[in-house]
């Protein structure tokens, strides 16, 4: 059931990005690019994510449990260290460079071409040196 | 190269992303991050989370449904640059799991949850993010 419920989800999500642009590097590249052909597109797309989710987490957070299994996460770390400056800055110039972060790029594979996969093959490469860097902290 | 500026389309993907997301806490209470979701599945740990699986082949199969419900192909242009891919991609995934998040978990799931750390992140990541583009257009 939860991975019925998962796989929902993940089309869901996955049309969401496509429908609203956040799967096409270039619209994302211009909402970057403040001084050049800027484009806001994506401040609404930010804009019906968070309210949603903020809206909807706090219904959900009434419920004693979720309704499948599992606790509902709702702890906050408030400490900021030197992961969360370094990973955050390495993150933002990939992302960037080529216009994807990790759900895009999974959202384009199948449209993107050789270029989409060689970027995917690489960020799964980044993650996995990662945490081999992760460890040895 | 110009996009066109879809303020509704936008907000309705978003609201579907929220959509997604709240579903994830509905049912089993987990924070929809897509680079923690996947990383989950590259561990040197042995694989135990077919809900990762799921949701990520969701994902995946997103665009075939898009394609179906309105018939249009998803606008798509990237660099060519094999080298900037390459480096892009490190990057995001260097970036992603040292600062345990990206657009969707800090962005979306914390900025929702009111976490100062995702708050942090996600102006650190616009900041590096915009003064990236600027150097690569505008000054190289």
């Amino acid at each position: 059931m939860q991975t019925l419920i998962s796989l929902i989800a993940g089309l869901i999500f996955g049309y969401g990005l496509v429908l609203s642009g956040m799967s096409n590097p270039a619209k994302v590249m211009n909402f970057l690019d403040l001084t050049g052909s800027f484009d806001p597109s994506l401040i609404f797309v930010m804009l019906g994510a968070v309210v949603t989710t903020f809206i909807g987490y706090r219904l959900v957070w009434r419920m004693e449990r979720p309704f499948i299994s599992g606790e509902l996460q709702n702890t906050l770390k408030s400490q900021i260290d030197g992961r969360l400056i370094v990973g955050p800055i390495l993150f933002g110039v990939g992302w960037g460079l080529v216009g994807l972060c990790p759900g895009p790029a999974l959202a384009s594979l199948t449209f993107g071409g050789l270029s989409a996969l060689i970027f995917f093959v690489a960020l799964i490469i980044g993650m996995l040196v990662s945490k081999l860097i992760v460890r040895f902290i | 190269m110009e996009t066109e500026f879809t303020p509704i389309m936008s907000l309705l993907g978003g609201v579907l992303i929220g959509l997604s997301a709240v579903l994830m806490m509905a049912s089993f209470g987990r924070i929809t991050g897509v680079s923690g979701i996947l990383g989950g599945l590259f561990t040197f740990t042995p694989f135990t989370n077919l809900w990762r699986l799921a949701f990520v082949v969701g994902v995946i199969l997103s665009p075939f449904i898009f394609r179906k419900a309105t018939g249009i192909t998803p606008d798509y242009h990237v660099s060519s640059d094999v080298v900037i891919l390459v480096i892009g991609g490190l990057l995001v995934g260097l970036g992603t799991v040292i600062g345990s998040g990206c657009t969707s978990g800090h962005g979306v799931c914390g900025m929702a949850r009111l976490s100062k750390r995702s708050f942090f992140a996600t102006a650190l990541f616009m900041v590096s993010a915009i003064v990236t583009v600027y150097v690569m257009r505008h000054v190289i």
